[in-house]
């Protein structure tokens, strides 16, 4: 059979079942934790009375195996659920996972897009052209700038960019407040912010793993082939070491594009943007479990998912993995 | 600039009455007859009709739910009680109680049972009229077994309440209680439209207030628009309001600063002085009703002993901790969990300030040379809970006291720490009732009692002050009543802080109310734009 084909099978066979085993973790963890929705919606008012109450209501004294067995169940068949927040309310008002989690989704993704257009091109390039210029001053001074952009946190990064980008300079707005309404323009202009703080985040990882990549291969026979030939040291690296490095550069790619969509709560925070991270974040300090186990299983189907896509790539750029003998 | 500059200055941002601007007027020597049109012409720039107004609170959640039983912070509290709702009746800036949809109310004579008469023509946002039917039918969701709200212990005295006829509503009390139209007030019991099943429709969104529902993203925005037919003459003055949830202090403030809202509450204090130099943004700081605590349960040795717990009432310096942990912007407590602009509040005497030498005599009377507690704090109880903690324990090792600080964790904190472990911290939103105050928190039995404390003189005056209508009598019971508390209760009121909240200098309020945040939860009904 076609390796691709092989492989994505195989994969997504155990990517269900690594699904599966992430959703029995996160119930077993989430449910260790001290409290239940009940107690923490209710807060300080919490009496014994009302807490029993809330928890009839939403199916809490039940035991969890009886919940789990209930959701999965579900699941499978594309219903994930209700949230137990707005539980008691009737018809359209009670409040389905996944009603919950899509808009929050798509916000994510937006801003995952945005940024991941910035800076997977802008990565690319700065690390051609590090492995180009390798030791001199542009190579040092790039190194120097995306290291120190992933060593701070990213709040600072935000904060950085918020108070010279939005205050000193009202160039850009410091709240990214979205609404479904608002013009697709509008929405973009009102993520600039965010965006810019994630393409700085993660340019460092995947041009410095270009960057290796690249100067790994530059050792190679075929390259001395080449630079024998009289090519000019641009098209060596462009045409001679890239296509035989996309392996690697595919796997940070993935790595730093699951990142941007399951990993930047914090920027959300700061920047008060509606994404899945904090849904995920409200959703488990207040013990919401329908919400946390949908957003889990789409955090590692991202994950899987992208590292999917990583793999194929890398086949597809190595003949050898592509023709078998 | 000049005296009568700033007067009109003040007056057209609304915070001084035209009364106020005229005794000030004459007193520069303007004749009655100038200072009158000059306040006409001032005041009549004062509330501007119209605007979107944009507010960001610092709350907010995506599990917040419409139902008020769970209204449990601002973030559903402003929106969808201030704006959108109201209740019977109302607390105003001067901490009285007036009518909101009740036009009147009348004790019994004993007073166990009230009779609330609502006003004439009172509607619903949909038209629909609100009757007597619909006020029982609001209260009744939050009470019975099944009942999950937050104000069911609240609302448990009630043994009956009756429609007597559309506009009249009678309830009935288990015990007497003076103070009713006090609990009525509470934000938690909005007036909802009743359904023919006899339950409420708290889904739809439809109430009676200044505001009606627009959209709302939970954890994220609320929009209401004005209500036209609203039953406040005048009000409100705001077209739109917006309501949005910025969780981070820092981009709270930015947005504030850039103008992307008009209003925050929770401004950072520690750079509230960098913010008030901004000549766009003014500050607003009220002393209320709330203050933070250290219960001890009376019931646990070493708190067990009166002469230990007034040993650490003695070695604590809230002076201190009123300027190094508040920034002074708290005012240091005395023990005594009532706040001074409350009627009947006292304060009781000796006042417990700093006194090593008294704590070590009360620890000699207790037949200790020495103590050794452990204290449980965490930032969850109030902001500031740790340092308060680690101060304290500098203080009291003057006395001989070693208080071991144990930090907990915030997740969780009000499920394993607070009326679990011997000693922990609290804080308090306060009442605007010194019954309601006590009888919530310090009653024996009480579900929140968190010092589990059961003084027999105490529980006696309790009730017997509650329904008491002659003033006088009334003031002697609270005042006994208070300084048990101080001398004998398991509680360190540490300081009463104020409600600190920052706006831009486009919007104009009168006085603030100090029952509660954001000017009494109704900020978009009560404020406007200059």
């Amino acid at each position: 059979m076609n390796p691709i084909v092989e492989t994505v099978l195989k994969r997504l066979g155990l990517g269900a079942v690594t699904l599966l085993v992430v959703s029995v973790i996160i119930s077993f963890a989430v449910g260790l934790l001290p409290g239940d929705f009940a107690k923490a919606v209710l807060g300080q008012s919490a009496t014994p009375e009302t807490v029993a109450a809330f928890q009839r209501e939403i199916g809490l004294d039940r035991s969890p195996v009886v919940r789990y067995v209930e959701w999965i169940g579900g699941v499978v068949r594309g219903d994930f659920g209700e949230s137990y927040a707005g539980a008691g309310s009737l018809g359209e008002h009670r409040r389905q996972v996944a009603d919950l989690i899509a808009p929050r989704l798509t916000n994510t993704l937006i801003l995952a897009g945005v940024a991941a257009l910035v800076a997977v091109p802008l990565a690319l390039v700065l690390g051609l052209l590090a492995a180009l210029y390798r030791n001199g001053i542009f190579d040092r001074a790039v190194n120097l700038v995306t290291l120190t952009a992933i060593s701070s946190p990213e709040f600072f990064l935000a904060y950085v960019l918020m108070l010279f980008l939005a205050v000193r300079w009202p160039l850009f707005h410091a709240l990214s407040s979205v609404s479904p309404d608002i013009s697709p323009l509008e929405h973009l202009q009102r993520i600039a912010l965010p965006a810019l703080t994630l393409v700085l985040v993660i340019v460092a990882h995947m041009m410095r793993m270009t960057r290796a990549a690249i100067i790994n291969l530059l050792a190679s026979p075929y390259i001395e082939m080449a630079r024998l030939k009289g090519l000019s040291p641009a098209r060596v690296i462009v045409r001679h070491a890239l296509p035989n490095a996309w392996a690697p550069i595919a796997n940070v790619v993935a790595l730093n594009l699951a990142y941007l969509i399951v990993g930047v709560v914090v920027v959300e925070v700061v920047f008060a943007y509606p994404g899945i991270g904090q849904l995920m974040v409200d959703a488990v300090s207040k013990r919401d479990l329908p919400v946390v186990q949908g957003c889990a299983l789409i955090f590692a189907a991202t994950y899987i998912l992208l590292n999917l896509a990583a793999d194929i790539v890398a086949i597809v750029t190595n003949p050898r993995l592509l023709h078998p003998r | 600039m000049s005296e009568l500059d700033r007067l009109t200055h003040l007056a057209r941002a609304g915070r001084l009455s035209r009364r106020s601007f005229m005794e000030g007027a004459a007193a520069l020597g303007l004749g009655l007859g100038a200072a009158s049109a000059l306040a006409d012409r001032v005041l009549a720039q004062a509330p501007k009709r119209g605007g979107s107004a944009r507010f960001g609170l610092a709350h907010g959640a995506t599990t917040d739910a419409l139902e008020p039983g769970n209204y449990v912070d601002t973030a559903t509290q402003v929106p969808f009680w201030g704006a959108m709702s109201n209740s019977l009746t109302e607390v105003d800036a001067k901490g009285e109680i007036v009518g909101d949809l009740a036009e009147r109310f009348e004790p019994s004579d004993d007073p166990k049972q009230w009779v609330f008469k609502l006003r004439r023509g009172l509607t619903f946002h949909n038209g629909r009229d609100v009757t007597a039917s619909d006020v029982v039918a609001s209260f009744r969701h939050h009470m019975g077994a099944d009942s999950k709200s937050a104000a069911k212990s609240l609302l448990e005295t009630i043994t009956d309440i009756k429609a007597d006829d559309k506009e009249t509503v009678i309830f009935t009390l288990s015990g007497a209680n003076a103070d009713f139209p006090y609990t009525a007030s509470d934000y938690h019991i909005p007036i909802m439209p009743a359904k023919e099943d006899g339950g409420v429709d708290w889904e739809s969104g439809i109430r009676t207030g200044p505001f009606v529902f627009d959209s709302w993203e939970p954890g994220v925005r609320a929009k209401l628009t004005r209500n036209p037919n609203y039953h406040k003459e005048g009000l409100p003055y705001f077209d739109e309001v917006e309501f949005l949830s910025i969780a981070d202090v820092a981009a709270r403030t930015n947005a504030l600063t850039t103008g992307e809202v008009d209003w925050i509450g929770r401004p950072d204090l520690k750079t509230l002085r960098l913010l008030s130099r901004n000549p766009n943004v003014a500050i607003t700081e009220v002393t209320g009703y709330a203050h933070y605590v250290l219960p001890m349960n009376v019931t646990v040795p070493p708190f067990d002993n009166v002469d230990v717990r007034l040993a650490l009432k003695w070695a604590i310096d809230r002076e201190d901790i009123a300027q190094k942990v508040f920034l002074g912007h708290a005012s240091p407590g005395n023990d005594n969990p009532i706040a001074p602009s409350i009627k009947f509040a006292i304060d009781p005497e000796p006042r417990h300030t700093y006194d090593p030498e008294k704590a070590k005599f009360h620890l000699e009377k207790a037949g200790l040379s020495s103590l050794k507690v452990d204290l449980s704090v965490a930032d969850a109880a109030f902001n500031g809970a740790v340092d308060a903690g680690v101060l304290f324990q500098e203080h009291a090792k003057a006395a001989g006291i070693e208080i071991n600080v144990i930090r907990e964790p915030n997740d969780g904190y009000w499920d394993n720490v607070w009326l679990k472990k011997g000693w922990c911290a609290s804080y308090w939103s306060g009442r605007p009732t010194v019954d309601w105050m006590m009888t919530t928190t310090y009653a024996a039995g009480a579900a929140w009692n968190e010092t589990y404390w059961n003084n027999p003189r105490f529980n006696e005056l309790l009730v017997a002050a509650r329904g008491e209508l002659d003033e006088k009598k009334r003031a002697e019971m609270y005042a006994e009543m208070q300084e048990l508390v101080h001398d004998d209760g398991g509680v360190i009121v540490l300081v009463f802080n104020n409600l600190v909240e920052a706006h831009s200098t486009k919007l104009g309020h009168a006085e603030i109310a100090p029952n509660w945040e954001a000017d009494g939860l109704r900020i978009a009904e009560r404020w406007w734009f200059v």
